[in-house]
């Protein structure tokens, strides 16, 4: 195995820190890390925002940013200068304090989130017993700050985005937690780590992740259909919907505030993927038996970059939900599926091994699926398209 | 008594106390969220993982948005016209000086039956669990039951305020 490629992000930071005194060498160990994760992740915010833009405007029939730079690279550092030297405008109405406050307990939450995530081998900041609810609850934590940016800003339409965002952050936060409580009874720890080296074996060469199991792709699309509505990304961006609601929670913010919100957003969304790559696809385990000489940080990063291209994708395809539809989408349809998930997470775990329990599991799922799709959508009577014109 | 328990004992209590002298309400409610995270590192400081995370998810995550949202949807939002403090805080003074008294009576009385205790008890998130289902399962099954009741409430609350409008 080529363990220098792998580790050497480790062993470059033992390296650093053994050229310092013994007495501040934890210490500094893990401020590099922390400046390694400040570092990295903003980033990759910068790529991500480009890959968006050009993305969406492709997907949209025209070409995104071009001007700055070869094919628009150079585009995040225009936006970085922008909202930098723009007047920091703050109505006089305005709570002060609660307004300051919100995006900066925004951007600390969603940083913290980042302390669980193995990256690579050996490559977690903290290795904690119960990461997995560390990171839940500070993942909790970012909603307050929603509403505070809401309130203080004393505006309706941000009152009213920011309500609704909460409202559908609570409402999807509970199947996001019960999905992945599946994976959590089956490798029977809350610790990150442990769930990334359980799904580390190959059996023919072909990996033990979670999403090749009935009960794991199960959690992982709802995990997805979770986290893309705890990050207000579209279809169920409604909170922010530019046509909706001006600006949602952020109307009143101006440059770098702003700028914090959107870091915020986006890296609420690295912070979710890497919890999917994680818990269903691996963590930093490689697809297959014999590419294991590939660094396992490549991998990580892979997965997750997979993951946003993924979802710029669906945000450019599909279009918005409404707000009754979201919420009854999640209580009625989806947390009813993770609790029958965790069902047949438990039958698969005790029919032992062999093809039965993926006949049956995979049979239970996918039957409770279509039953309910077919009775949920013969209510709704969908005849041909009818035009109603203004008179 | 290391610096760190004085920090986060000071920011618990200020948040506290924040919490009831402040003059707007979403003020209140967001010290009270200040406290309940000093609570939660003071539970990690203890070693207590799972109560420390436990506490935010739980505190932080639902109950302060629930205070949030419930001053939101009632007048409270409104600054009042008058000072904080009510009348009759003389006795509520005494009345909190007395329950608090009591508590700190027990607390300390009962470091005389631990004292052969010298390590601190890691409890790691299995045995909360093993315990949970183990020993403490009829607890367990009766918070359940509990929590339905409440929630079967909350919708009959609810659902009997729009048969009211219709």
């Amino acid at each position: 195995m080529a363990n220098t490629a792998d580790q050497i992000f480790v062993l470059l930071k033992h390296w650093i820190v053994s050229v310092f005194p013994i007495a501040i060498q934890p210490y500094l160990g893990v401020l590099l890390s922390v400046v390694a994760i400040i570092a990295v992740f903003p980033g990759l915010f910068a790529l991500t925002t480009v890959i968006e833009r050009k993305g969406l405007g492709r997907m949209q029939n025209r070409i995104g940013p071009n001007r700055t730079g070869p094919y628009g690279i150079l585009q995040p550092i225009a936006d970085g200068i922008k909202s930098l030297t723009k007047e920091d405008i703050v109505p006089t109405s305005a709570d002060a304090v609660v307004h300051f406050m919100a995006p900066l307990v925004l951007v600390v939450a969603v940083f913290m989130g980042f302390a669980v995530l193995p990256m690579g081998r050996n490559m977690q900041l903290v290795d904690m017993d119960a990461g997995l609810l560390f990171f839940f609850a500070i993942g909790a934590s970012t909603e307050l700050s929603i509403f505070m940016a809401g309130w203080s800003s004393r505006n309706k339409y941000s009152l009213l985005g920011a309500m609704r965002a909460v409202a559908q952050m609570i409402s999807y936060e509970v199947p996001l937690l019960m999905s992945s409580v599946v994976i959590v009874m089956i490798t029977g720890s809350l610790s990150l780590v442990k769930i990334v080296d359980a799904q580390n074996q190959y059996t023919w060469g072909l990996p033990h992740w979670y999403i090749f199991t009935p009960w794991g792709c199960a959690a992982f699309v709802m995990f997805c259909v979770a986290g893309t509505a705890e990050t207000n990304r579209s279809p169920f961006d409604l909170p922010e919907g530019e046509s909706e609601l001006v600006a949602g929670y952020f109307t009143e913010y101006s440059g770098f505030k702003f700028a914090l919100f959107f870091l915020g957003e986006y890296l609420g969304m690295f912070s979710i993927s890497g919890l999917g790559a994680t818990l269903f696809l691996g963590g930093w385990s490689a697809p297959l038996q014999v590419l294991n000489f590939v660094p396992s940080w490549i991998w990580f990063f892979s997965k997750v970059m997979l993951s946003i291209v993924v979802l710029i994708w669906i945000r450019g395809t599909l279009p918005r939900l409404r707000q009754d539809q979201l919420m009854n989408f999640a209580w009625k349809f989806v947390l009813p599926m993770t609790l029958l998930n965790l069902l047949v997470a438990a039958i698969w775990r005790f029919m032992g091994d062999g093809i039965l329990r993926w006949i049956v599991c995979s049979a239970i799922l996918l039957g409770v699926y279509v039953v309910v799709g077919t009775v949920e959508m013969r209510r709704k009577k969908y005849g041909p398209r009818s035009y109603r014109y203004a008179e | 008594m290391n610096v760190v328990f004085w920090i986060l004992a000071v920011i618990t209590v200020l948040g506290g106390l924040m919490a009831v002298t402040l003059k707007n309400t979403v003020h209140c409610a967001l010290a009270l969220t200040v406290a309940f995270a000093g609570l939660a590192l003071l539970f990690l400081q203890l070693d207590a993982q799972f109560a420390g995370f436990a506490q935010v998810l739980v505190y932080i995550g639902a109950v302060a948005i629930l205070v949030v949202f419930a001053i939101l949807l009632t007048r409270g939002s409104e600054t009042p016209s008058e000072g904080v403090l009510s009348h009759t805080w003389f006795a509520g003074l005494l009345i909190a000086a007395a329950v608090f008294a009591v508590l700190a009576w027990a607390v300390l009385k009962s470091t005389a039956v631990l004292q052969h205790e010298t390590a601190a008890p890691s409890v790691s998130v299995q045995q909360i669990g093993s315990a949970l289902m183990g020993r403490y399962v009829l607890p367990l099954e009766i918070v359940a039951l509990l929590l339905t009741a409440a929630m079967l409430g909350a919708v009959m609350v609810a659902l009997h305020e729009k048969g009211e409008q219709k």
